[in-house]
């Protein structure tokens, strides 16, 4: 943490524009665009599946098309016409690697640019990393280390041909196929993603990391994730993101689905930086994810997440509390400027006794954007001293945006505790004045200010995580005070 | 150090500065005192370069150079130091974290590296025993929750840190207690030298016990109207503002 000093963010903030907006010329092995029956075949048969995964997929695929895509959600947008994107796009180059020099030099020259070398992020952090290009996965690292404790880390397509047993008993079982639209066309369509299983016991020694990518022009991208804690295990997944800059929408409908058995704990972290729109708010990616995780008895899982790209984002990464004893915590960050529309939240689902939640969520709004926090907090009527906390805090900045707090409460159940905290501040000039007679610019004082809002959330992130989020949330605000 | 000539200033088109004429030279302290409403907290913002306040004619100076156009952070970096009447709150961000941004900026502005952790670490440690500050209030959110005198004293101790070449103290004594006020005083005495000076903006004379001006200006209606030596605050203490206003006014 201490490496980055005030001199690396000043060269940052030199480039005003998204400054991930490039593009890497990897041939690529891309489907025609559109969607039906035959497509999903395709996707499977490419991917060399198993009949009963082609099932699954065409069941999800049926049920999609019988769907409607939500509109309650607090964003406007123009819905993506479906049949207008191409469903699969790899990287020709497909074969595994197993040493970085075999990897494509383009695509090595992308992670140069995004600051996150496979080879400097290999020996600073120790850090695995499964990295996703355009759907394929083309670089697994320190595999061999973890296969030691007996931990798979995979992409899914790899688990569905060497676990498909685990595969086939814990995919859909947090997120079914039918869960809402998006899931559906996840379920019909996901490309790859990334496998996690910790065997019972066993702490992964090292934080699992996957950055996804979107690439190719005009792809949507369909990333399934799975992560299984056994009994008693731990493990710490981080994901992070950024996208090219691109003038078309670009579609990401992405899974993720924790599964933590007795006493085992998860805890899953996520940066996500793609292209938020150009200042007119033209472009910008669609971010429609489904992320759930299911406790068993005291088991725990937390979201942490700082959202500070995409166009429109629509996430609410959930727990169900299916144990007794068990936890469930969600912490974010969303920031929104410009044009960006963001409605996240989460939803706590007590079942179990004695089950506990807590969420924290700030909302930082600034430009023309719409923040919306919204979460659920469900008791169920035999969920027994069920405990939650939620905190949403909303910062504005400027006259023009705007910041909403929907939180539901259903406790069925009397014994229930439940605590919501709410506020709304404005970053003042007042604040700001303050900072500059210290000596401390406009820019920087709004940095500080930020920074010091998203504290609780920002501690909750893995060490080299939180110093990337600062530098985002930077960043993502330069220019937003005139 | 610092020179105003005729100093007209407004906030909103409405004129409260209405020819300041102010020579501050390094090693004094000169109080600057008046009846509500007279101009006294608007110099303070005036001179530090607060954006709402339009300058409408007349100069400010420091060291030879007209800073009329600087921003505040920009002043700052020539070493002008505001004491604020009222702080505001930085919630999350710590009192430490914030004076070492204030000074690594600064010195940013200057050229210079950032100051190294452990140089950081011994000024905080040498100007908190300075100031009588409980280390763990160092730890705490700027001024969130801070009392009136903590809040005052944390004022002081950014000053410490920051050693100002001009600090302005804007009604500092305000919501003091007396031994709050003494401990904020002999700070400020502390930090004294000949190579500094200070403006002390006061209401009330019970601050100029502890920190003893050179000069005393009596502000009213936006102009210096009497300048003395510290006898003029005794004098405005045991008889009130009146006298100046109807001298003034005949």
């Amino acid at each position: 943490m201490s490496k980055y000093t005030e001199d690396d963010l000043r060269e940052e903030l030199k480039t005003k524009e998204y400054e991930y907006g490039f593009y890497t010329d990897i041939e690529s092995d891309t489907f025609p665009n559109g969607l039906n029956e035959d497509v999903v075949r395709a996707i499977s048969r490419k991917k060399e599946e198993p009949e009963w995964m082609t099932e699954w997929r065409l069941e999800a695929f049926k049920a999609w098309k019988e769907m409607v895509e939500p509109e309650w959600a607090n964003v406007n947008y123009e819905k993506p016409n479906f049949q207008a994107i191409s469903y699969y796009s790899a990287p020709n180059s497909k074969p595994k690697y197993n040493s970085l020099d075999e990897v494509d030099p383009e695509l090595l020259a992308t992670f140069d640019k995004l600051g996150i070398s496979l080879d400097e992020q290999k020996k600073l952090a120790g850090v695995a990393m499964d990295v996703v290009v355009d759907s394929v996965s083309v670089a697994t690292t320190f595999k061999e280390t973890l296969a030691e404790k007996g931990i798979i880390f995979m992409s899914i397509s790899e688990a569905i041909h060497k676990h498909p047993e685990l595969v086939k008993k814990y995919i859909g079982t947090v997120v079914p196929q039918k869960d809402n639209f998006y899931a559906a066309l996840n379920s019909a369509v996901f490309s790859d993603g990334s496998f996690c299983y910790i065997p019972k016991g066993v702490k992964c020694p090292m934080e699992l990391s996957t950055y996804f990518r979107i690439n190719q022009a005009g792809t949507g991208q369909f990333e399934r994730t799975l992560v299984i804690a056994d009994e008693g295990s731990y493990v710490s997944y981080l994901e992070g993101c950024t996208a090219p800059s691109r003038d078309e929408n670009q579609l990401h409908a992405a899974v993720v689905e924790l599964i933590a058995l007795d006493n085992a704990e998860i805890k899953y972290s996520t940066v996500q930086n793609w292209y938020p729109g150009n200042s007119e708010g033209k472009g910008g990616v669609y971010n429609f994810v489904t992320k759930r995780g299911l406790c068993e008895t005291n088991a725990k899982i937390s979201w942490t997440q700082v959202e500070t790209g995409s166009a429109v984002t629509w996430k609410y990464p959930s727990c169900v509390l299916k144990g007794d004893n068990s936890v469930g915590e969600f912490y974010s960050i969303a920031v929104t400027n410009n044009f960006q529309q963001a409605d996240t939240g989460t939803k706590m689902v007590h079942l179990g006794n004695n089950t506990k939640s807590t969420i924290i969520s700030k909302g930082i709004s600034a430009g023309k954007s719409q923040n919306s926090y919204r979460g659920l907090v469900q008791i169920s009527p035999r969920a027994k001293n069920a405990r939650n906390f939620s905190q949403c805090d909303s910062l504005l900045m400027g006259n023009e945006c705007g910041a909403h707090t929907f939180p539901y409460i259903e406790a069925k159940n009397k014994t229930a505790q439940i605590e919501h905290e709410a506020t709304t501040s404005k970053i003042g000039e007042d604040q700001i004045f303050y900072c500059n007679q210290r000596g401390i610019d406009t820019e920087k004082a709004i940095a500080l200010i930020v920074n010091g809002f998203s504290k609780e959330v920002l501690n909750k992130l893995p060490m080299e995580f939180a110093v990337e989020a600062q530098k985002l949330l930077e960043i993502s605000l330069e220019g937003s005070v005139g | 150090m610092l020179k105003i000539k005729n100093l007209h200033a407004s906030v909103e088109d409405k004129a409260i500065l209405r020819g300041i004429d102010l020579h501050v030279k390094p090693g004094e302290v000169h109080a600057i005192m008046g009846p509500n409403g007279s101009g006294k907290s608007t110099l303070a913002s005036v001179v530090a370069g607060k954006e709402e306040y339009e300058v409408d004619s007349g100069e400010i100076i420091l060291d030879g150079e007209n800073i009329n156009e600087l921003g505040p952070e920009e002043r700052a970096h020539k070493g002008i130091f505001l004491s604020f009447q009222y702080p505001v709150e930085i919630p999350g961000v710590s009192v430490t974290n914030f004076v070492k941004t204030a000074i690594n900026e600064t010195r940013k502005a200057k050229g210079l590296e950032d100051m190294p952790a452990n140089e950081m670490l011994k000024l905080i440690r040498e100007k908190s025993e300075l100031l009588e500050i409980d280390r763990k209030f160092l730890s705490r959110s700027l001024n969130e929750g801070f009392s009136g005198g903590e809040k005052k004293r944390n004022e002081i101790f950014q000053m410490a840190m920051l050693e100002p070449k001009l600090a302005i103290l804007d009604e500092t004594d305000s919501g003091l207690d007396i031994d709050a006020l003494r401990i904020v005083a002999n700070g400020v005495n502390k930090l004294k030298s000949k190579d500094n000076a200070v403006i002390v903006i006061t209401h009330y004379q019970r601050l100029l016990d502890y920190i003893i001006p050179d000069y005393v200006h009596v502000l009213h209606n936006g102009r210096i109207v009497k300048t003395g030596n510290k006898e003029l605050a005794h004098e405005l203490e045991a008889k009130g503002y009146d006298w100046v206003k109807e001298e003034v006014n005949a």
